[in-house]
């Protein structure tokens, strides 16, 4: 008998415009001690569904028909009393996004403790012993002081591990993980991963494994359901559908996932005549007589903590070159300094030290009118699309700023050009009288880049542009830059976290961590030979990376599809 | 710690001063003074000059910066002057008004909480919507009334129609169970206006659902972990709520006959009598700061995102602890 059984489930959603179905017709078991992977895009019905295995479906959400049979009972109509006693004790959660799972005024120890007070109220055994432990057996150091720590003192890793000790505290048959470590570096994914892993077999429990990311599923998983659009695509052995995939969707998903994708970025000649391997090193000399389009020397930004704290260096000697025309990366996790260098170079913050050149020409201390015209030449591109477009203007005034703040052209003639960059970002013209709400969060940042484009800019710095978005709306926006890069000759300094994403669109590459350049090169070389042991950590992370016969299956590079 | 303290005891100071100065200024704008409206007409019939002499005899006769500083003086000292109307020094005035102010204004608070959480608890726990929803439009009603239409249509209810209360004597007990039932109406609307929201917003933040799938009942997610995270914008607004209560009380003391410091702010702005004002506008700035110091101070041991650094002269809050305008008067 499978631990659980999902027969024809359907469950919808009453909303202000009637009843949607979210999920139609969805049916999955799991075995005892088997991770089976959820995987689908935002929209898919992938959480949905997992919520109701568990009973915990928003208020406005009722499971319309099916069962969830868990060791042969049907739990799906239960009342919320009888839930209760299953929640915790026989199916756990790990949920989302670490930092706001946890009750930000109770500590640590007293949370974990609470998994003990609800189930076993009349156990007389002192709880703090057992919180410690847990603590310890997920790997926390010093229990006793972190038990007595707030969350918002603990990072968002160990965050991730003390919601993982509440969810293994009672043994529980079935641990459910709603994207468990998309929030998280890679590197941390990779442990938080493992630990989950580890616990999976030391007590037996099965993992129902929601995710949107492809690669790690494969990875971590020994069965795999695809969903789309509230129905099963596609469900089997992990390794099965990894080598041959039933559906065209699924297919579309795997080529999409750039982890799977093994071939780097295609060589091109570029706008300014460098070729893509050109000189991002910074000993390196430009192979051409033209000045780079942008060259960054011995950068540093220090920050103060407090009116007399000690000065931290969040950027710490930095230095890039980037020709006209390619693309620079910087990766590196949270806390490395890649961002604060974007805003360096994009002027919104001040270096400390070193210097920014602009083709040439020295922009570090350009203020007032200089630093205005210079927002002409650098433009940038957020990370979040849902809170870069202004809620209350419409898209053509949106896209239109740029031009009436700097007072290019008279009103028709913004009104063109809004309506040609909208085109140029390959959206309908209908999106210029919308308003954000109304749109996709990949038609959010086309808007984005289409603002971004309205000043005819040299340089894009984007700042993890791709990195909100689902795999196969990721890989449209990932062409669309390199279609405008190819036409228009834009240069980019792209920061990720994600090193898959950063070969696809990078020709070149720095490392960074605790605010220094570790490694930097030419994308093919640094990737196939990683010198520094960070780089190499940063590689083997990456997920998906270790899954045997993924990448020859897929051979998709980005040049082929465009 | 101590730091921070005496950096908000020297903004409190200055607040005051500001008070008290204003005040000052809108007072010496007015035309006629108190000495005319106190002798002029009446049996008295005295002349101009004679009026002129009596305001001599008050100070009136010196520059108006010479008056501030002596008034700034005297206050320092303890000394808020001299009632024109009544006779007698403010200070007398306030000892004799301030205690019954002060427990209708406690009670009228205590009983404005009260409703408020009770509004918002019932609201949020109960399984029925049509209930809810009443409950939800509940403080909208409140803060619509009136505290004066509310106090006379409490008055007609249990005094005259049902003889429950009586107007006027009764023991302290039922003197004052109809004013502090009008002040609190209107203040605890607000009040529950804002609980009501922040329990809908925490209730939907993610670690509501973790604490769930531990297999917890919604009383006990609602009491262990909504109620405390919730309380931090209702304790800013119930800082702000001091002005209100001191409004309500001005009208709440003059519907019901009641004395206390509403009813000789009245007399006193009917009057014109200076010193009073005066007295009373800082008595309620005096309130303000120290109601508000005292929230500020409460926020870190509601919330430990919130630390009160030394070497800092504000409140440091961090994200995550939405917290109203206004609290640091």
């Amino acid at each position: 008998m499978s631990l659980l059984e999902i027969e024809s489930l359907a469950v919808s959603y009453s909303t202000a415009g009637g009843i949607r179905r979210a999920v139609h017709d969805v049916s999955l078991a799991i075995e005892p001690g088997q991770t089976v992977a959820l995987v689908g895009e935002s929209g898919s019905g992938k959480t949905t569904t997992a919520q109701a295995v568990i009973g915990l479906l928003p208020e406005n959400g009722r499971v319309e028909r099916g069962r969830v049979l868990l060791n042969g009972t049907d739990i799906a109509g239960w009342n919320e009393r009888r839930l209760r006693a299953v929640r915790g004790t026989q199916v756990s959660l790990v949920p989302q996004d670490p930092v706001s799972s946890l009750d930000p005024v109770q500590t640590i120890g007293a949370q974990i403790a609470e998994v003990f007070r609800l189930h076993e109220p009349r156990d007389r055994r002192p709880v703090l012993p057992r919180v410690l432990a847990l603590l310890e057996r997920v790997g926390i150091d010093e229990p006793e002081h972190r038990a007595r720590q707030y969350p918002h003192e603990l990072s968002g890793g160990m965050r991730q591990r003390v919601l993982i000790a509440i969810a293994v505290a009672l043994h529980p048959r079935l641990i459910i993980a709603d994207e468990p470590t998309s929030a998280l570096d890679v590197t941390v994914q990779r442990n938080v991963l493992d630990l989950l892993d580890s616990l999976r077999r030391e007590f037996g429990t099965a993992v129902l494994f929601v995710t949107h990311d492809l690669a790690v599923a494969a990875e971590r998983s020994q069965r795999l359901v695809v969903m789309r659009d509230g129905r099963v695509e596609e469900q089997d052995d992990t390794a099965t559908i990894l080598q041959a995939p039933g559906s065209a969707y699924t297919r579309a998903l795997l080529a999409d996932a750039p982890a799977f994708s093994t071939v780097e970025r295609v060589a091109r000649p570029a706008g300014g005549g460098s070729s893509a391997a050109g000189g991002a090193t910074t000993e390196a000399a430009p192979p051409t007589a033209a000045p780079p389009a942008l060259a960054v020397t011995g950068l540093v930004k220090e920050f103060r903590r407090g009116a007399r704290g000690a000065a931290f260096r969040a950027v710490d000697d930095v230095s890039f070159a980037v020709p006209a025309g390619t693309t620079h990366a910087i990766v590196g996790e949270s806390g490395s300094g890649k961002t604060t260098t974007a805003r360096m170079v994009a002027r919104f913050e001040t270096p400390t030290a070193g210097s920014i050149a602009l083709a040439g020409e020295d922009i570090t201390d350009a203020r007032g009118a200089a630093l205005r015209a210079l927002r002409r030449r650098v433009q940038l591109v957020y990370q979040n699309p849902f809170s870069t477009l202004d809620p209350r203007q419409r898209i053509r005034d949106i896209v239109e700023e740029p031009l009436r703040n700097f007072g290019l052209g008279d009103r028709a003639a913004r009104r063109d050009r809004a309506a040609e960059l909208v085109d140029r970002v390959a959206l309908p013209p209908s999106v210029l009288l919308r308003h954000p709400r109304e749109l996709s969060g990949g038609q959010r940042q086309r808007v984005a880049i289409a603002r971004a484009l309205a000043l005819d800019p040299a340089v894009f710095v984007l700042d993890e542009a791709v990195s909100a978005l689902d795999v196969t709306v990721q890989a449209g926006i990932l062409r669309l830059l390199d279609e405008l890069q190819r036409d228009l000759g834009l240069t980019y300094l792209f920061i990720s976290h994600d090193l898959a994403v950063v070969r696809q669109i990078s020709d070149t590459v720095s490392v960074m961590r605790r605010g220094r350049v570790v490694e930097s090169g030419p994308v093919a070389s640094l990737f196939a030979d990683p010198r520094h042991e960070y780089t190499q950590q940063l590689l083997s992370a990456v997920p998906g990376a270790a899954v045997p016969g993924a990448a020859d299956a897929l051979p998709t590079p980005l040049g082929d599809r465009r | 710690m101590a730091r921070y303290l005496w950096g908000r005891i020297a903004q409190a100071v200055l607040v005051l001063w500001i008070a008290f100065t204003v005040t000052f200024v809108l007072l010496q704008a007015l035309p006629g003074d108190a000495v005319l409206i106190k002798f002029q007409g009446g049996d008295l019939n005295l002349t101009p000059a004679q009026l002129e002499e009596i305001r001599l005899s008050y100070g009136a006769d010196e520059s108006l910066l010479v008056q501030y500083l002596h008034a700034i003086g005297n206050v320092l000292t303890g000394d808020l002057g001299y009632s024109v109307q009544a006779g007698v020094p403010v200070t007398t005035l306030l000892a004799a008004n301030l205690p019954s102010t002060l427990v209708l204004a406690s009670l009228g608070f205590a009983v404005a909480v009260v409703l408020a959480v009770g509004i918002a608890l019932v609201s949020s726990l109960t399984p029925f919507a049509w209930l809810r929803n009443v409950l939800h439009s509940v403080p909208s009603l409140f803060i619509s009334i009136p505290t004066f239409w509310l106090g006379i249509t409490l008055i007609q209810i249990f005094s005259f129609r049902l003889k429950l209360v009586p107007v006027i004597g009764g023991s302290t007990l039922e003197s004052l169970l109809l004013p502090v039932l009008t002040l609190a109406v209107p203040i605890s609307a607000p009040l529950a206006q804002v609980l009501v929201r922040s329990i809908d917003e925490v209730s939907v933040q993610p670690f509501v659902s973790v604490v769930r799938a531990k297999g917890a009942s919604p009383s006990w997610v609602l009491w262990r972990h909504v109620a405390r995270n919730a309380t931090l914008p209702a304790l800013t607004i119930a800082g702000v709520l001091l002005g209100e209560l001191i409004a309500g009380a001005v009208v709440t003391e003059t519907v019901f006959g009641r004395t206390g410091i509403g009813r000789i702010t009245q007399d006193a702005v009917n009057n014109q009598d200076v010193a009073v004002l005066q007295a009373v506008v800082l008595l309620s700035a005096l309130g303000y700061v120290v109601v508000n110091l005292i929230v500020d101070l409460l926020y870190p041991v509601l919330d430990p995102r919130i630390t009160v650094r030394s070497g800092d002269r504000r409140a440091n809050r961090r994200a995550g602890a939405r917290v109203a305008t206004g609290a640091s008067a």
